[in-house]
């Protein structure tokens, strides 16, 4: 199964804010999506899990063409972490969890034993058992990331991508996170996109690098032939030096 | 979604006991024991034991009870609407009185009533159909009038529903005084007061009201995953635009139903909701139908107050749910603005 993005372009009125997208991701691999404000991340990921009308292009999954699929069949093949964390307030994170099973339900919603199963092993993962039955107005920004990205692994999808997942977690976090996303990349087959503002954690935990810059493809490539000094600061216009680190644990960007 | 029965228990406990007070309060006290043999007798087909019953049976069955079953109904509608439109809307403030959708629904009451005040049949068919129609004419104003892009501002929304509301009373009060003949009566059912007896508006109500809710009941579900926002609930593969079409159908048919045949009764749709989710929580497969309850049971014994306040004459039921209703709101907002839900 690979995901695989061709020719892919979006214009908001005339100004065109995706151009020529084209990458291709093998499953069980972390994809990073890098670039400056404004570069076209978050319109990407819009783009494919189709909230924006009019994107031109494919983006196949599984042979599926999400751009022309329906809600429910694009819903099952492709989860996504918002960046914005909205819950609404008067609902538990168990119910919250539980809405990720949508695309599997019927039109009333009815909840068999496997879905209850799933949901309770995605909130088991993400480390929110502890307060599945607390209401959601009463969490933190960091509790209510790790509930939405339960809500997106109870979707139980091939492919999950996520938009600055960690902007709201702690240094502790915000290592968990990824890592646990990396994990549920190796382990369980899933395909991942992740855009990230932190270079640190993109070298760290991105098995390969996509740089958009201007709503194009910068570079794409392994970290280390993505992260040289020349391509950040052609990419982000600010000179940067780049580190090995003493420790096993890589890459360190540091700006000029 | 859990321990769905408890609370469907207790709120129709509650209704059963407004319908008891509805049926026995009056100028003739009939108690509940009486009710029941009196109920038990006419489903028998039994003719009453005395003269004394034999009044009573003709008070609760030809007046009493379908009043009360009338306004059972329309605080069902009114608050299962309610309901609905702040979940549609992601407002708490937003119920049919305020987004229009009962003001439109008054409009074309008043239309269809000047043309043919309903004394056929195929009048008490028609005047909700006209109400329907009214009342998406302006729920559709105030959508439009109120978006703007790709967003719907809550404020933008309100003033809107406030505009819209006041333009379509407006044209329904013209449309009053213009008709001539009994302007006292065609004011009092805008006031929310039962001006038609007898079992026909209710058997008028009934089919619509039940549709309506009925289809609310089963978008339920839709209805929650909507609250996450639009572009959310589209990822986890709701056609946004068709379910929400879908709700302001039926919501707005349940209003229109309540308010061709009990006027305007305003409050109801924003009061019952609000203490619903603030016991039971926000989840619409709970909120609904104990709203539904609740808000039978609420209008049932405000209508109660309002015969017995300055008895012998009768107060619109409107003026009472307003008395109660509007402190609310205004303890809703403040509420709101200190930061919870």
């Amino acid at each position: 199964m690979r995901t695989a993005i061709r020719e892919a372009g979006y214009s908001a009125g005339d100004h065109a804010v995706l151009r020529d997208i084209r990458f291709e991701l093998p499953p069980g691999r972390l994809l990073a999506v890098i670039g400056p404000n404004g570069c076209g991340k978050t319109t990407l990921i819009r783009a494919i899990s189709g909230v924006l009308p009019y994107v031109q292009g494919e983006c196949h999954i599984n042979g599926t063409d999400l751009l022309r699929a329906d809600e429910t069949a694009r819903a099952r093949l492709l989860a996504v972490v918002p960046q914005s964390t909205y819950i609404p307030p008067a609902f538990t994170v168990e119910e919250v969890v539980l809405m990720g099973r949508t695309p599997h339900l019927n039109w009333l919603g009815t909840l068999s034993a496997k879905d209850e199963e799933i949901a309770h092993e995605a909130m088991r993962l993400t480390d929110v058992e502890g307060f599945s039955g607390r209401w959601c107005s009463q969490l933190s920004a960091g509790e209510r990331q790790r509930v939405i990205l339960a809500r997106a692994l109870a979707q139980n999808t091939p492919v999950l991508m996520m938009d600055e997942p960690t902007s709201h977690l702690d240094l502790r976090y915000q290592i968990e996170f990824l890592e646990l996303t990396r994990n549920l990349a190796s382990q369980q087959d899933k395909t991942i996109l992740i855009a990230l503002h932190d270079l640190n954690l993109a070298a760290r935990f991105g098995d390969s690098i996509l740089a958009m810059k201007d709503g194009r493809v910068a570079a794409n490539g392994s970290p280390a032939e993505v992260l040289v000094p020349e391509r950040i600061q052609e990419i982000y216009g600010l000179p940067v030096e780049v580190f090995q680190s003493p420790g096993k644990q890589g890459t360190i960007i540091l700006p000029m | 979604m859990k321990n769905l029965a408890r609370p469907v228990l207790i709120c129709t406990a509650i209704l059963l006991v407004a319908v008891l007070l509805g049926i026995g309060v009056g100028s003739i006290a009939i108690s509940p024991r009486a009710s029941f043999t009196i109920l038990w007798q006419a489903l028998r087909g039994q003719p009453p034991a005395d003269a004394d019953s034999a009044v009573q049976t003709i008070i609760l069955l030809t007046l009493r009870l379908p009043r009360t079953l009338l306004m059972l109904l329309a605080g069902a509608a009114l608050s299962g609407s309610g309901c609905a439109y702040q979940g549609l809307f992601r407002n708490p403030l937003a119920d049919p009185y305020l987004i229009g959708a009962a003001s439109g629904a008054g409009v074309g009451a008043v239309a269809a009533m000047s043309l043919n005040w309903p004394t056929t049949n195929l009048g008490y068919l028609a005047v909700p159909l006209a109400s329907f129609a009214g009342s998406l004419l302006a729920v559709f104003l105030v959508f439009r009038l109120a978006r703007t892009g790709g967003t719907l501002p809550v404020t933008n929304l309100i003033l809107a529903g406030v505009a819209v509301s006041s333009f379509a009373t407006a044209l329904s009060s013209f449309m009053m005084v213009n008709a001539g003949g009994e302007l006292r009566r065609a004011f009092v059912w805008m006031l929310g007061g039962s001006t038609m007896s007898g079992w026909k508006p209710v058997l008028g109500m009934l089919p619509y009201a039940l549709v309506g809710l009925g289809a609310l009941l089963a978008l339920s579900y839709k209805l929650n995953i909507l609250q996450l926002g639009d572009e959310q609930a589209q990822q986890l593969g709701i056609r946004v635009a068709r379910v929400r079409t879908q709700v302001i159908l039926a919501a707005t048919l349940a209003t229109a139903a309540a308010v061709a045949f009990s006027g305007i009764i305003g409050f109801v749709g924003l009061i019952i909701p609000h203490i619903a989710r603030r016991i039971w929580g926000g989840d619409m497969r709970r909120m609904l139908p104990l709203s539904m309850l609740c808000g039978g049971a609420f209008l049932v014994i405000a209508d109660v107050l309002a015969r017995v306040i300055m008895a012998p004459q009768e107060l619109p039921v409107g003026i009472i749910t307003a008395l109660c209703g509007a402190p609310f709101f205004l303890f809703i907002m403040r509420q709101s603005k200190e930061g919870s839900w």
